[in-house]
C-alpha cells in the first residue's frame, strides 16, 4: 500500500500490532517446523510461511464478536484472537493442554468462546458453516459479521458455490475469502480452473469480488474493513481473493519439487514481513533495533509456548470415550 | 365420541406440524429451512400456514443446495439458534452427506463445539416413489458417531419425538415415514409432551418372539402379530423409535423374556441395522437364545419403481409370518 494511505487509513499503534502478530505467527511456525523435524510433531503440519499478512490482515480488520472460520494457513487469526503459543504447540503435539485436548491435530482447532470455528480437512465446508453464522447474526439482527475463506482448489468444491450463492441470496452479513497461493497440494491453478482470477467466482453470484495483494498486510487489512463495514451494514456479502504464494510444500513433508525455483525466488522478494519492516521505517514508526525488539519478544513467549507445551500432560487413552455427544449445560445460551 | 375428542384425532403429518407449530411458539431459537417449505407449505405441506404465522426468516425457502443449508443450519445452530431443516425427500441427504457426517457429527467431539439442530426427512417407500423418492438411508448414519437417529411410528411417537429432538443439544436425524403421513390417526394429548430420545416401546407384548423394528414396518409387524396370535404365536413387537442412542436394555430383556428374535426393517439388508442388532445379540443373549436370529429386510437392490416389483422390494406381512412360523418350531 502506499504509504500515504497507510498513514492516513491505519493507525500507527494497529499497524505496529500486526507487524507483530506478522513476527509471533513466523516465529511460532518455525518452531512447529522444528519440533516436526524433530520428530516430536506427528501427523501434518501446514504453515503459512510466506502468507501471513492474510489471517494477521484480516483477523485485525473484526470486532471481538464477529466469527472466524479459517483457511487451513491461518495461524495468525488464532494468535490475534487470543490462542497462545502455549495451547497451540500442545494441539500440535498432541496434549492435554491443545484447545481438542488432543482430539484433533494441527490446526484444526476451534472455540466458539474466541469466536474461532474448528477447521475442518474437507476444503471448503466452513463456507456454508459461517454463511449460517451469519443467518444466525441477521435472524437476531445483531451487528456481526462471518468471515470464512479456502484456499484455491477449495473453490472448486461445491460448498464453496453452495454458500456463496446462499449468502447472496440473502444478503447475508458475511465475508469470503480465498487464500489464492496459485497450487493446491501439487495442483496448479490452471488444473484447478479455466479463469485467471478466482474473483470472477464471485460475480456468478451476484456478489462484489475484490483482488487483494495477499502479501500486503495493510492491503488485507483495509480490504478487510471495506467488506465488513459493508457486510454489518446490511448490504450482504463481499469475496475478495488474496493474491500471494505458497512457499513452502503443502505440508513439511512436501519438498514441492514441482513448483519452478524462479517463481519461489521471485515471491520471496514480496516477503510479508520484509515489506511491512519497509512500510514501518518509511512512516517513521520504527527502524532495525524495534524490529529486533519485537523479535526478541516474539522468540520469549515462543520459548515460553514451548514449555508449556512439554509439561503438558498427554491425554489418557480412554478420554476417547469423552465427547462424541453435548450435554444441554454446554449449548451456547 | 363428542366433537371436542374428534378435533383431537391428529394424523402423523400433522402431529409433524403441531411439534414445529408449538416449538416455534415455545422457542424464538428454533427456524426451519428447506426447499419449497414456505409460501407453498412443503412437498407434504407440513409446514402450511407456517410462513405467514412466523415470518420469512424463520421459515426459510432454500435454494436447492443440500449441502449448503445443511452447513448453514449447523453454523446458525452453532451460533445459539435451533434450525430445522426439511429434506424435501430422505434421498436428497445423500447431496449433504458430506456436512452431516464431517461437520455437524464431529464438531462437538473435535473442538467442544455443540450443534443443536434437526433434519427431518421423509423417507421410506410403499408410496411408488422409485429409485429416488423412497430410499430409507439411515444406515448410512447410523455408522457415523455423533449423530441422534430417530425415526417415529405413530402420531403421538412423531410429535413427542420431534419435540425432543429439537430440545436436544445434539444434531438429530428425524426420519418420518411418508407412508405414514396419511394413514394412521390417534387422539393426542392437549397439554405439552415429549417422547425422550432412546427409549424404544414395546407396542405389544408377547412371550414367544420378539420382532424388533421400526418406522413403518410396526405396523406390518403389528398385523402379523394379529394372524399369529390366531395361531397361537405370540409376538412381541419392539418399536426401537430411537436408533441412536439404541435402547439396548429394552432390546435384551425384550429377547431374554421370548428367547427368539427377528430384525425386521425397510432399509436394505446387508450392513443394516438388523445386521448390529443381531450382532449385538449374538454378543450379549446368546446364552438365552432358543433359536437363529433372523432378519427380514428388502433385498439389496435400488427400491424399484413398478408396482410388482416394489411389492416385492418391501418386506411384507406373509414374510413376516413365514419367519415367525419357522423360528417357532425351535
Amino acid at each position: 500500500m502506499d504509504q500515504t494511505v497507510v498513514a492516513n487509513e491505519i493507525k500507527r499503534s494497529d499497524l505496529l500490532e500486526m507487524y507483530y502478530y506478522l513476527r509471533l505467527t513466523r516465529s511460532v511456525e518455525d518452531r512447529i517446523t522444528a519440533l516436526y523435524r524433530q520428530g516430536r510433531i506427528v501427523g501434518g503440519v501446514y504453515t503459512s510461511h510466506g502468507m501471513e499478512a492474510i489471517a494477521v490482515g484480516y483477523a485485525s480488520a473484526l470486532k471481538p464478536d464477529d466469527v472466524i472460520a479459517p483457511f487451513h494457513r491461518d495461524m495468525g487469526a488464532f494468535l490475534i484472537r487470543g490462542f497462545s503459543p502455549g495451547e497451540i504447540f500442545a494441539q500440535y503435539l498432541g496434549k492435554q493442554g491443545g484447545p481438542t485436548k488432543g482430539k484433533d491435530g494441527n490446526v484444526h482447532m476451534g472455540d466458539l468462546k474466541r469466536g474461532m470455528i474448528g477447521f475442518v480437512s474437507h476444503l471448503a465446508d466452513n463456507m456454508p458453516v459461517a454463511a449460517g453464522a451469519a443467518l444466525a447474526f441477521k435472524i437476531r439482527g445483531e451487528s456481526r459479521v462471518a468471515f470464512a475463506g479456502t484456499g484455491d482448489g477449495g473453490t472448486s468444491r461445491g460448498d464453496f458455490h453452495e454458500a456463496m450463492n446462499f449468502a447472496a441470496v440473502r444478503r447475508l452479513p458475511v465475508v469470503f475469502f480465498c487464500t489464492n497461493n496459485q497450487y493446491a497440494y501439487s495442483t496448479p491453478l490452471r488444473y484447478q480452473m479455466a479463469i485467471t482470477d478466482v474473483v470472477e467466482r464471485a460475480k456468478a453470484y451476484g456478489m462484489p469480488g475484490e483482488i487483494v495483494d495477499g502479501n500486503d498486510v495493510t492491503a488485507v487489512y483495509l480490504a478487510s474493513k471495506r467488506a465488513v463495514a459493508k457486510a454489518r451494514v446490511g448490504e450482504g456479502p463481499t469475496f475478495l481473493e488474496f493474491k500471494t504464494m505458497r512457499m513452502h510444500g503443502h505440508s513439511e513433508h512436501d519438498a514441492a519439487k514441482y513448483v519452478p525455483r524462479e517463481l519461489l525466488e521471485e515471491w520471496k522478494t514480496k516477503d510479508p514481513i520484509l515489506r511491512a519492516e519497509r512500510l514501518v521505517t518509511q512512516l517513521g514508526y520504527g527502524d532495525e533495533s524495534y524490529f529486533h525488539e519485537v523479535g526478541e519478544r516474539v522468540k520469549k513467549e515462543v520459548d515460553a509456548g514451548t514449555e508449556f507445551a512439554e509439561q503438558s500432560p498427554l491425554p489418557e487413552g480412554r478420554e476417547t470415550l469423552v465427547g462424541v455427544f453435548a450435554t444441554e449445560d454446554e449449548v451456547q445460551p | 365420541m363428542t366433537t371436542a375428542t374428534l378435533a383431537q384425532d391428529v394424523t402423523y403429518v400433522e402431529a409433524i406440524s403441531q411439534a414445529l407449530d408449538e416449538e416455534m411458539s415455545r422457542d424464538e431459537r428454533v427456524f426451519l429451512m428447506g426447499e419449497d417449505i414456505g409460501a407453498y407449505g412443503g412437498a407434504f405441506k407440513v409446514t402450511e400456514g407456517f410462513l405467514k404465522k412466523f415470518g420469512e426468516w424463520r421459515v426459510l425457502d432454500t435454494p436447492i443446495s443440500e449441502s449448503g443449508f445443511v452447513g448453514a443450519a449447523i453454523g446458525a445452530a452453532m451460533m445459539g439458534l435451533r434450525p430445522v431443516v426439511e429434506m424435501q425427500f430422505a434421498d436428497f441427504i445423500s447431496c449433504a452427506f458430506d456436512q452431516i457426517t464431517e461437520v455437524a457429527a464431529k464438531n462437538h467431539y473435535r473442538w467442544g463445539a455443540a450443534v443443536p439442530m434437526v433434519i427431518r426427512a421423509p423417507f421410506g417407500g410403499g408410496v411408488h416413489g422409485g429409485p429416488f423418492h423412497s430410499e430409507c438411508p439411515e444406515g448410512w448414519f447410523f455408522h457415523s458417531p455423533g449423530l441422534k437417529i430417530v425415526a417415529p411410528s405413530t402420531p403421538y411417537d412423531a410429535k413427542g419425538l420431534l419435540k425432543a429432538a429439537i430440545r436436544d443439544p445434539n444434531p438429530v436425524l428425524y426420519f418420518e415415514h411418508k407412508f405414514l403421513y396419511r394413514r394412521i390417526k390417534a387422539t393426542l394429548p392437549q397439554e405439552d409432551f415429549i417422547v425422550p430420545l432412546g427409549k424404544a416401546d414395546v407396542k405389544r407384548s408377547g412371550r414367544d418372539i420378539s420382532i424388533i423394528t421400526y418406522g413403518a414396518m410396526v405396523h406390518l409387524a403389528l398385523e402379523a402379530a394379529e394372524l399369529l396370535s390366531k395361531e397361537g404365536i405370540d409376538l412381541e413387537v419392539v418399536d426401537l423409535r430411537t436408533l441412536i442412542p439404541l435402547d439396548k436394555e429394552t432390546i435384551y430383556a425384550s429377547v431374554r423374556k421370548t428367547s427368539k428374535a427377528i430384525l425386521l426393517h425397510e432399509d436394505n439388508k446387508t450392513g443394516g441395522i438388523g445386521a448390529e442388532i443381531s450382532a449385538l445379540l449374538a454378543e450379549e443373549c446368546f446364552d438365552c437364545l432358543d433359536g437363529p436370529i433372523l432378519r427380514i429386510a428388502p433385498p439389496d437392490t435400488p427400491v424399484p419403481f413398478s408396482t410388482p416389483l416394489e411389492e416385492f422390494f418391501l418386506p411384507k406381512v406373509s414374510d413376516i409370518v413365514a419367519g415367525a412360523k419357522k423360528l417357532a418350531a425351535y
